[in-house]
């Protein structure tokens, strides 16, 4: 009994609407109309032949690789540079870690302001010539653009998980290899780092799921454009149940989507943890 | 010959902390340059912001206000925030009541359905909410139709969040309240019920105060579900809201959609001065457990 609320509501939302939607790929549904076809498989091969939907699954791919890359090196050397006893470290973690307060509709307007004003009057002002004209005008320069956002936007929150790992690796370990002859940056990439491999799986984790299902950021700051060139998989699954009013291809689309980040967030936590030293 | 090494050892660490203040320095400069951006141009006229951007003060018209007055008119800031202010409260709540209480029983008992229910949650953290949205949609818009109401959306927020709060309680409750002290209120005359509110649940403070920091600010944030829910007007959170006024603004009227977003931000931009450390400590700690 005093479980009932929270699994009613679980179930209402999660497990009804999970297993509704597999039944749902199965019709050919328009949104409207009470009857729902029931088609077999053919959700499955439109979404296969789904061109579109293929180059966005791509973008994302590539979108996410880069970012996750760089996410990552970023907050890393971040989280090590604020754990070194520098004057003012906790206000610089404190100011890294803001973008992550403000949600992604907010921020993505931010940013086209930014890219489209202000980088702009920059470069016209220094006479640098690759800021003169908008990033967001070219498809290049918006997934650029989109990549550049989320760095800015994760950054932040991994440097708090690395920080959280540096701080695990007890003193006394790094203690002991300097008296063994460690340097500096032998210990840290020797004794820390290793250490801290389940906080590099958890970043990783993290940063791909995130990566792999953005939509605020890229609804406001992009729409999509130029010419379609930077829909990514979350917005054209959108776009093809909402707008294009195919539910039953969109949610085979959405499942698909979730399959391959499942499948490559899962790997990476596998691969991640299997050479996972203890302490 | 110590004394030497020291010194030199002491002077190459004075560099290397001042480079990377430096490093970090300009990093902090990047991650809040599009905030200061935002807000110089808040307080320009339209023709300052499109000839002079990066000027501090509009060369031309100057230094002025009325930008806010029109966004709060035009996107009707108080009835959004209050809108938002009630649905987040309201959901971070019901999420914290809910799933303590889950979290409770299915810690303490080892019946098959709590198991069940329990690996269930833990499974479901992974579905993204894309995979939900289009069949949700379907259900509770076209069978149920009980879309466009505040209630709606706060039981969805608290669906959609009582798994990971249920998981992080049932750790706490785990490693931090022994079994002894539940079964010495049980001998004492408490019921379960009263075991709960008022033995456990005080204990269970600090994981309470993350949750409650993570979801609420999710839930302040959240656009996607909100968008698709809330699709009257006076339901708007701010968001969607801010969506709505860009779409309508497009590029014609900039100082007045950038106060827009200034004051979409402001809201969550003091609370995070005032507590500033219960935040990171929260987010921090949510993370690295979850």
């Amino acid at each position: 009994m005093f479980a009932g609320p929270a699994a009613v509501l679980f179930c209402a939302v999660v497990i009804i609407p999970l297993i509704y939607g597999f039944y749902l790929t199965f019709t050919s549904w328009d949104g409207i109309s009470n009857n729902k076809p029931f088609v077999g498989g053919s959700n499955y091969a439109e979404a296969f032949k789904d061109l579109p939907f293929w180059q966005s699954m791509g973008r994302t791919l590539i979108y996410s690789a880069i970012a996750v890359v760089l996410v990552n090196v970023v907050a890393f050397l971040l989280a090590y540079m604020v754990t070194r006893g520098i004057k003012g470290q906790n206000f610089f973690r404190a100011g890294f870690f803001i973008p992550n307060l403000i949600g992604g509709i907010v921020l993505g307007y931010v940013w086209k302001f930014v890219f489209n004003s202000a980088f702009t009057a920059i470069g016209k002002s220094l006479g640098i010539g690759f800021l003169k004209n908008s990033w967001l005008g070219t498809p290049t320069g918006a997934m650029t653009c989109m990549i550049f956002v989320a760095v800015w936007q994760y950054a932040g929150y991994m440097m708090l998980i690395y920080v959280a790992g540096f701080m695990s690796v007890s003193k006394s370990l790094i203690e002991a290899a300097q008296i063994d002859g460690c340097t500096q940056s032998q210990a840290t990439w020797k004794v820390i780092v290793p250490l801290m491999r389940s906080s590099f799986v958890q970043c990783l984790f993290l940063t791909i799921t995130r990566c792999f299902m953005v939509y605020d950021v890229n609804l406001t700051l992009t729409e999509g454009g130029p010419y379609n060139s930077s829909v990514m998989a979350a917005m054209h699954v959108y776009r093809t149940a909402f707008t294009e009013r195919a539910f039953g291809r969109g949610q085979a689309e959405a499942l698909i989507l979730f399959i391959v980040c499942a499948i490559v967030g899962i790997t990476q936590v596998y691969v991640g943890r299997k050479g996972e030293v203890a302490a | 010959m110590y004394e030497i090494e020291n010194a030199k050892a002491a002077r190459n660490r004075k560099i290397a902390h001042a480079i990377m203040w430096i490093i970090l320095l300009i990093f902090f400069v990047a991650f809040i340059f599009p905030f200061v951006v935002a807000l110089i141009n808040a307080f320009k006229a339209n023709t300052d912001i499109n000839r002079f951007p990066l000027a501090l003060v509009g060369p031309r018209k100057g230094f002025i206000l009325s930008n806010f007055p029109t966004a709060m008119v035009k996107m009707d800031f108080w009835r959004v925030f209050f809108n938002s202010l009630i649905i987040t409260v309201c959901s971070t709540v019901l999420t914290l009541l809910f799933s303590g209480m889950c979290a409770f029983v299915v810690t303490r008992n080892n019946w098959k359905a709590c198991r069940i229910l329990f690996a269930l949650m833990i499974a479901s953290m992974v579905i993204p909410f894309q995979v939900l949205m289009i069949p949700l949609v379907s259900i509770y818009g076209g069978t149920l139709n009980v879309l466009n109401h505040r209630l709606t959306l706060i039981l969805m927020h608290t669906g959609f969040s009582v798994s990971m709060a249920t998981f992080m309680y049932s750790g706490a409750i785990k490693t931090n309240i022994p079994l002894e002290l539940e079964e010495a209120a049980l001998i004492d005359g408490c019921t379960r019920w009263q075991t709960y509110w008022k033995v456990v649940y005080p204990l269970l403070g600090p994981t309470t105060a993350t949750v409650a920091i993570i979801d609420a600010m999710a839930f302040w944030n959240d656009y996607l579900l909100p968008s698709l829910v809330l699709t009257n007007k006076p339901l708007y959170t701010i968001p969607i809201a801010t969506q709505i006024f860009y779409g309508s603004m497009g590029g014609s009227d900039m100082g007045c959609v950038l106060a827009a977003l200034i004051l979409a931000m402001l809201p969550i931009l003091i609370l995070y001065l005032v507590m500033q450390k219960y935040i990171v400590e929260g987010v921090t700690s949510g993370a690295v457990k979850g």
